[in-house]
């Protein structure tokens, strides 16, 4: 998930479609998230590339809507809504997640398995 | 008129003739200023002619003290006697300023004759063998013109050097000795008279005749007096140099305060180096601010004043009747704090606004004028010549529109007394002058200057030490005096500087790093 400055980001990237749940009165989602341009990249312990300062999903909280939808720790959310994750601040992306005239959030995340995959069935078909 | 002498104390108020004794004190008053010579030699003057209702509340018991214990000393009641209304104010006179007397020079002509006989003495033991037994005398060669050049030169160095350090006339004179100067006056006077009973003895009397050994003690006795000289350098002006104490003065009248850093001295030159930061340092004592409104006080002494008539003084008082007054008297005073708190922003008010209407008022006088550049004078028209004023006259032009101003700001201010017509104009035209901004102008008036400022130099200035310790002791932690005036004294506590332990920390220039510490995470 590396990327070069300059260059288009190239990801295989998974839909994830998560629908909020009102609960203690807030529509909430069920995950927390870490990262953005504006916090220490260092220090995230999913990324592979330490410089990487895109929006991770740090936590799901069980049973909830993202636990169901399929999103699994260690994503890095690369769309919500269309609107994009890679390049925004933590503040923003919370603001993007957490709109409450939305009751679902399509989200596009990847992860390293993904690309494993991908790349294990090309190398397959190469293989064939 | 009854003879006041037979009154003592609180035995004679009665509670009927309060009103009564009141108008026959004032009256007394007024004739005769009640001076109280207390033990510690103060002389107070209590002003004449206050408003009956002031002269109680402001000092009621005060004064009725004193004027019991001390009716002794009020004769006013004849016409004759000198009152000592006149007596105090010639001695005031005499306290406030005092005319440059001459024994501030007695000390330097006896340091002058003692230098003099010492810078002559070895010039005597030069002279002398050639004039009394020229015959007998070996000659001395080149050894002794070496000798004769380095004894004129040090005794030229000791020539300004004793000028520097002994001759120029003090600018105060200490109440006793100046320790440190007399016993190095002593050390010279025993150092030259032994030396003079020494050359007696050996030279005069056996008619010496090894001319070199007699230029060799004299040449000894001018390096003792150079050693002398430096002690005296070390003792008289560098020791006290080096910060040991901390003073801190308060002056009693209106708490204004400093701290001061001095080295060792003896308390006398601690007060006269103190005095001297004191003329500069400390805003001038202005009597009339230091009243509280009169509104307020009256209020509260008044209420006191119907309750405590004649009770006080009756021994068989009823002890609910007195803690009923004391309560009544506790609720009373519950109020004057806040309306001290709306008289002061009363009067804050009221001088912010003059000072508004002053600066506008100065700001537009100094537009009236500016200065007049030589190469104009061809340029301005003919119909209107401009005349050409000097400052004198250019200061009075401008000082008509701002005097209304200037004085209704004076007054608010309680400055008046200190700033007359003539001492205005006067700045005026120094700041014309110098060209000054009508904000430079107006520094003087804006804020109590310097004492400094307003005093005139031509007479010196009274000040009375008073300390429990001898005043040529040296200064010690803990120690108090107290430098007295006529209506106010600073009161002096003498602190030792704290011991300084210097630590070392090397911080390398390469170790200053920084992260980012913020690390969020939101659940959403």
């Amino acid at each position: 998930m590396s990327f070069i400055p300059g260059q288009p980001v190239t990801a295989v990237v998974e839909r994830v479609e998560i629908k909020k749940l009102f609960q203690g009165g807030n529509l909430i989602l069920g995950f927390s998230i870490g990262g953005g341009i504006d916090q220490d990249p260092g220090q995230n312990p999913y990324s592979e590339d330490k410089s990487d300062k895109g929006i991770y999903v740090t936590r799901i909280s069980p049973g909830g809507p993202a636990d169901e939808a399929g999103l699994k720790m260690g994503d890095k959310i690369m769309q919500v809504n269309g609107w994009d994750m890679t390049m925004v601040t933590h503040d923003q992306a919370r603001k993007k997640l957490t709109k409450k005239n939305e009751s679902v959030v399509r989200l596009l995340v990847t992860r390293r398995s993904l690309e494993d995959a991908v790349k294990q069935s090309k190398g397959g078909y190469a293989q064939q | 008129m009854d003879n006041e002498s037979t009154y003592s104390g609180y035995s004679y108020k009665s509670s009927h003739s309060r009103v009564s004794r009141k108008h026959r004190r004032d009256r007394n008053r007024s004739k005769s200023r009640d001076s109280s010579v207390r033990g510690d030699k103060s002389v107070t003057i209590q002003a004449p002619g206050e408003p009956l209702l002031d002269a109680e509340s402001t000092r009621g018991d005060d004064r009725d003290d004193n004027w019991g214990e001390t009716t002794t000393v009020v004769t006013g009641t004849s016409v004759d006697s000198v009152s000592n209304e006149d007596l105090t104010r010639v001695s005031k006179d005499l306290d406030e300023s005092l005319p440059l007397e001459c024994r501030r020079y007695l000390a330097p002509a006896l340091g002058g004759a003692l230098g003099l006989l010492s810078l002559l003495t070895p010039l005597a033991f030069l002279a002398l063998p050639p004039l009394l037994w020229r015959e007998q005398l070996e000659p001395c060669g080149t050894p002794c013109e070496g000798l004769y050049i380095s004894l004129a030169f040090k005794l030229l160095i000791l020539l300004m050097s004793t000028w520097a350090l002994f001759l120029r006339p003090p600018r105060a004179t200490l109440p006793r000795f100046f320790v440190f100067r007399c016993l190095l006056l002593a050390l010279v006077f025993l150092f030259v008279a032994s030396y003079w009973l020494f050359y007696g003895v050996r030279v005069l009397e056996p008619k010496e005749a090894d001319y070199r050994g007699i230029v060799g003690y004299a040449a000894s006795l001018v390096d003792a007096l150079l050693f002398i000289q430096y002690l005296a350098l070390v003792l008289l002006e560098v020791r006290q140099l080096q910060p040991a104490f901390g003073l801190k003065v308060v002056r009693t009248t209106d708490g204004a305060s400093r701290f001061y850093n001095v080295g060792h001295l003896s308390i006398q030159r601690a007060a006269v180096w103190l005095l001297d930061q004191y003329y500069t340092d400390f805003p001038v004592y202005n009597p009339a601010l230091l009243n509280l409104p009169k509104s307020i006080l009256t209020k509260k002494m008044s209420a006191f004043k119907v309750y405590t008539l004649g009770e006080e003084n009756n021994t068989n008082n009823s002890t609910g009747q007195s803690r009923a007054m004391i309560a009544a008297a506790a609720r009373r005073r519950d109020n004057s704090h806040n309306e001290y708190y709306y008289e002061e922003a009363e009067v804050e008010r009221r001088v912010r606004k003059r000072k508004a209407r002053l600066v506008v008022a100065v700001e537009e006088a100094f537009t009236h004028i500016k200065r007049h550049q030589d190469d104009e004078s061809t340029t301005s028209s003919p119909k209107h010549p401009r005349e050409v004023m000097d400052p004198r006259e250019a200061a009075q032009a401008i000082f008509a529109p701002m005097a209304r101003a200037m004085q209704k700001y004076l007054r608010a201010t309680r400055q008046q007394s200190y700033h007359s017509m003539e001492s205005i104009i006067n700045h005026l035209q120094f700041c014309v002058t110098h060209n000054m901004t009508p904000k430079a102008f107006l520094e003087r008036y804006l804020g109590p200057g310097p004492t400094l400022q307003y005093l005139d130099n031509s007479r010196g200035r009274q000040w009375t030490l008073v300390s429990e310790e001898p005043v040529t002791a040296s200064l010690r932690q803990g120690q108090v005096f107290s430098l007295k005036r006529m209506d106010f004294s600073l009161v002096v506590t003498v602190t030792a500087l704290p011991f300084l332990r210097l630590g070392e920390e090397f911080v390398d220039p390469k170790s200053h790093k920084f992260v980012m510490k913020l690390q969020s995470e939101t659940s959403v």
